[in-house]
């Protein structure tokens, strides 16, 4: 048999959006030589689609005086549902302030404190002062005590990710865009780098490194609505869960975008609310006050996007053919302000919907959006179980966002952790030794061959793999979602451990040769079951509600017996995750009432 | 009552010389709101799951889904099938690097491009983690943030004649980048820097006027201004240091 071929480098990245690059780039500011892989290239990723913004205590805007790390770390722990480690939580909110100015001194155009009176939406006046003009200013985002969310028109992920890859270019960092990590290398206490599969070729390579870094972003794509990019499949941590040593933490915790545009699912950003639009239902009847009279459309996602399925059940949804929604009324901030502030809300009604948002209401409907979960690590990023693996972004479960993450909290965490993670990988590489044993590591990209090989020849069986993928994502969209219950989550793990045998069976329809499409997601397919059965089996063994994991069975916060952080291992040969649990660190703030939204819990 | 599609598809690998560049025709019926996006995967799933393709945010924001749909470049997760005759004819874009099918390599000509042109702040100053930012106008703000928001989706490249022919010629997305650099007052290159870069004919002066790249510019930017701008500031840069 054939040897693949070796490429070394210090750290390997395995993914290009904003936490990869910019972990990536500290990397090599320390003299290190550095690889970063991606699907795509990097401009391409996720991080891109952010619109929003980015939360940083910088207390510029009028709404934002007297803001501070200590006001947006609370904010964050409340937003958590205290499920986040305060230590992770604390250090991050020292730093986001340094990161939003990095950024602007690598070449963000942040929108900027224009100084005089201005007139709130609800009617409120308030006066940015001639001392902070043109600093950094802020946006209202969910959550949040202060006006926080720094921004940049609607392009915020955009402006940073384009900000991000300049300085990667200009520092020559390599990049392997169209190269897939599709099995982690380790000898079961070091992890020595990827088998990677180029998307140009077909061909099997083996990168070692003293370090690897997973920022691989997120697993929407696991459910059927999803506001994600179609690559967002979680590639990176079923790579890490299928060592059998590393563990995922918290996967039963799904966020859920209030505002996915029916039916197409694109995102319509909270900027939206947070600018002043609200939700009206089928009467036409603003129905927030109703359950949320002082955040109102701004509480938490997860109470919002609970709000808005609640009023739905009662009955006032708009009916449609992709089931009842709710409508988005942006209209009274007129046509200027929509067609500047909110550009890329307006093209996105237009171009995919038909509809001018100036004139017409948006159809929305709470959609899967964040994977709180991830590669579980300590707070130096360093993962479980393996030495020399890292993990940053929402890849990783690092445990900033709990139960929940706060709107603009992510492109933030992206690029902190990028910075202070990145730190420590470099500390830890400039110590390290690559030692590996060549056959062993010949053999883990070998595997991969016999994977493929089996594939192409249909060994196995015949199955389908767009066809089971269907069936996944139609079980966790069903069972899975916003409200949960003990009967169906078992149903769900049921089901889902089905389709997990049988893509163990999947046989491939054309030659499989090359780059071929069929293959790569053939490829993935039980790795993503893995992950889709750590979120339904710990939503079931969680019988607690705690921010975006909510039991109709069991609708309190349960601190006793759940203020703690699941564990999610596969064993190998096994068909479920072996869990285990370990206690959240509280360090300032012991959990008490969230203080927005929903200190009542939902009445049905 | 729904119409029956037919899709004229542009089928190479080059991995597989021996198999000629060929059209595959695959029907379908079209449904409610049907994309590009939505009939490529119906097709793939159901017909042939050789069918290459990219799309990765499909709403239009990160750039990947450049094709030419019945004779232009366009973004095809934005298009909608309603707007398009029963018959929809589908090839690669031009210029770029054929990877498979509808798949081409804009990865690399940006990666390129954005080295060329130097697309990265330059500036002396020294970044204090400790001090607060500097201070910018906020009109200034928005007018970078107009310049850049390319998605580099590469249509502009495609529908050009000048990038056609010649195979560095920085293209509309080249030189918009640089009027990006040029209006950002944090970036201290100077005019003639500028034109050390693009005073020439694979920048600013390869041109041929024809302004396809206005016109097929999914984002709508102003191409043909950014170009007009460009020049005219390189061309009194060419003055300076010709005196
Ligand atoms: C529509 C939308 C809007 C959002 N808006 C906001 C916002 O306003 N504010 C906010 O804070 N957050 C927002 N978020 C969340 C935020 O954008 C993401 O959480 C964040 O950008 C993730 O960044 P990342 O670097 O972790 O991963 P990503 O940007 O997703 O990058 C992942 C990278 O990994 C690569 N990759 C994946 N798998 C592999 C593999 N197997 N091998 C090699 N490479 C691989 C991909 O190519 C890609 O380069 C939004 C999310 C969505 C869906
Ligand atoms: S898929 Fe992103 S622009 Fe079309």
């Amino acid at each position: 048999m054939s040897n693949y071929q070796i490429i070394t480098t210090d750290v390997l990245v395995v993914g290009a959006g904003l936490a990869g690059e910019r972990a990536a780039i500290e990397a090599a500011t320390h003299g290190l030589d550095c690889i970063i892989l991606s699907l795509i290239p990097p401009r391409r990723s996720h991080s891109t689609a952010a619109q929003g913004g980015m939360q940083a205590a910088l207390g510029n805007c009028a709404m934002g005086k007297g803001d501070s790390p200590d006001v947006h770390f609370v904010d964050t722990v409340k937003g958590s549902d205290w499920g986040c480690d305060q230590d992770v939580a604390r250090l991050f909110v020292e730093n986001a302030p340094i990161a939003v100015r990095q950024m602007a001194y690598w070449g963000v155009p942040w929108n900027r404190v224009v100084a005089g009176k201005k007139k709130l939406p609800d009617g409120r006046e308030i006066e940015d002062t001639k001392d902070k003009e043109g600093l950094i200013t802020a946006r209202d985002f969910g959550g949040t005590a202060k006006w926080r969310t720094c921004y940049t028109s609607d392009g915020t992920g955009h402006t940073l990710q384009y900000a991000m890859d300049s300085i990667v270019v200009k520092l020559g960092i390599t990049v392997h865009d169209r190269t897939e990590a599709i099995a982690l290398i380790h000898d079961g206490t070091t992890c020595l780098g990827v088998v990677a599969r180029c998307l140009r070729t077909g061909e099997l390579r083996i990168y070692l490194a003293k370090s690897t870094v997973i920022a691989t972003g997120g697993y929407g794509r696991l459910y059927g609505a999803s506001t994600n990019a179609v690559i967002n499949e979680g590639s990176g941590m079923f790579i890490a869960l299928e060592t059998g040593i590393v563990p995922l933490g918290n996967m039963e915790a799904v966020q859920f975008h209030p505002t996915g545009m029916v039916p197409v699912w694109i995102l319509i950003t909270e900027g939206a609310r947070g600018d002043g639009g609200y939700l009206l239902d089928k009467n036409l009847h603003r129905f927030m006050p109703d359950y949320e009279p002082v955040k109102k459309e701004l509480a938490s996602r997860d109470v919002v996007a609970r709000r808005m399925m609640l009023h739905i059940r009662k009955g006032y949804g708009v009916d449609s053919p992709y089931g009842p929604h709710l409508w988005l009324d942006i209209r009274h901030l007129g046509a200027k302000h929509i067609n500047t502030n909110l550009r890329e809300i307006a093209n996105i009604c237009r171009n995919f919907n038909g509809i001018d948002p100036v004139k017409d209401l948006i159809p929305v409907r709470p959609t899967q959006h964040y994977s709180m979960g991830g590669v579980r690590t300590n707070i130096d990023g360093a993962a479980y179980g393996l030495k020399g693996l890292f993990a940053v972004g929402e890849a990783a479960c690092w445990d900033l966002h709990g139960f929940n993450r706060l709107g603009g909290n992510s492109l933030a965490e992206t690029i902190v952790s990028g910075m202070v993670v990145g730190k420590k990988i470099a500390q830890y590489t400039l110590g390290a030794t690559l030692n590996y044993n060549y056959s062993l590591v010949q053999d883990f990209a070998r595997q991969q061959q016999e994977r493929i090989n089996n594939l192409i020849q249909g060994k196995n069986g015949r199955e389908n793999v767009y066809k089971i993928r269907k069936e996944m994502e139609q079980t966790l969209m069903d069972y899975v979602g916003i409200f949960r219950n003990g009967p169906d989550l078992e149903k769900a793990v049921a089901k889902l451990q089905e389709l997990y045998h049988r893509s163990l069976k999947i046989g491939l329809k054309s030659d499989g040769k090359w780059a071929n499409p069929e293959l790569a997601s053939a490829l993935r397919m039980p790795g993503m079951l893995k992950l889709a059965l750590c979120i339904a089996y710990g939503a079931l063994k969680r019988t607690e509600s705690r921010g975006s994991h909510y039991r109709e069975d069991y609708p309190a916060r349960d601190d006793t017996n759940w203020l703690k952080r699941t564990l999610a291992y596969w064993k190998p040969g096994s068909d479920l995750p072996e869990l285990d649990y370990e206690p959240v660190k509280i360090t300032e703030l012991p959990p008490g009432d969230r203080g927005y939204g929903e200190s009542t819990q939902v009445k049905k | 009552m729904s119409r029956q599609l037919t899709f004229s598809i542009f089928r190479y690998n080059p991995n597989n010389p021996d198999v000629p560049p060929r059209m595959q025709e695959y029907k379908l019926t079209e449904t409610v709101g049907m994309t590009i996006f939505v009939a490529l995967n119906q097709i793939r799933e159901e017909q042939d799951p050789s069918l290459m393709f990219d799309f990765v945010c499909r709403a239009a924001i990160c750039g990947s889904c450049a094709m030419i749909i019945n004779g232009r470049p366009r973004l095809a997760c934005k298009t909608l099938t309603k707007d398009l005759p029963d018959k929809i004819t589908l090839l690669p874009l031009p210029v770029f690097k054929l990877i498979g099918d509808l798949s081409v390599d804009t990865g690399t000509w940006f990666r390129h491009m954005t080295l060329k042109t130097e697309s990265w702040i330059h500036t002396g100053k020294q970044f204090d983690p400790q001090a607060i930012e500097e201070r910018m106008d906020n009109e200034t703000a928005l007018q970078i943030y107009e310049a850049e928001r390319c998605i580099e989706c590469g249509c502009c490249i495609a529908g050009c004649a000048t990038a056609n022919i010649r195979e560095d010629f920085l293209g509309a997305a080249g030189i918009n980048r640089v009027a990006r650099f040029m209006v950002d007052p944090r970036d201290e290159r100077t005019p003639a820097q500028y034109f050390e870069v693009i005073g020439c004919d694979e920048g600013a002066f390869g041109c041929m006027g024809l302004m396809a790249c206005d016109d097929n510019c999914p984002m709508q930017l102003p191409l043909q201004m950014q170009l007009a701008y460009v020049r005219r500031k390189m061309a009194l840069a060419g003055l300076k240091a010709g005196r």
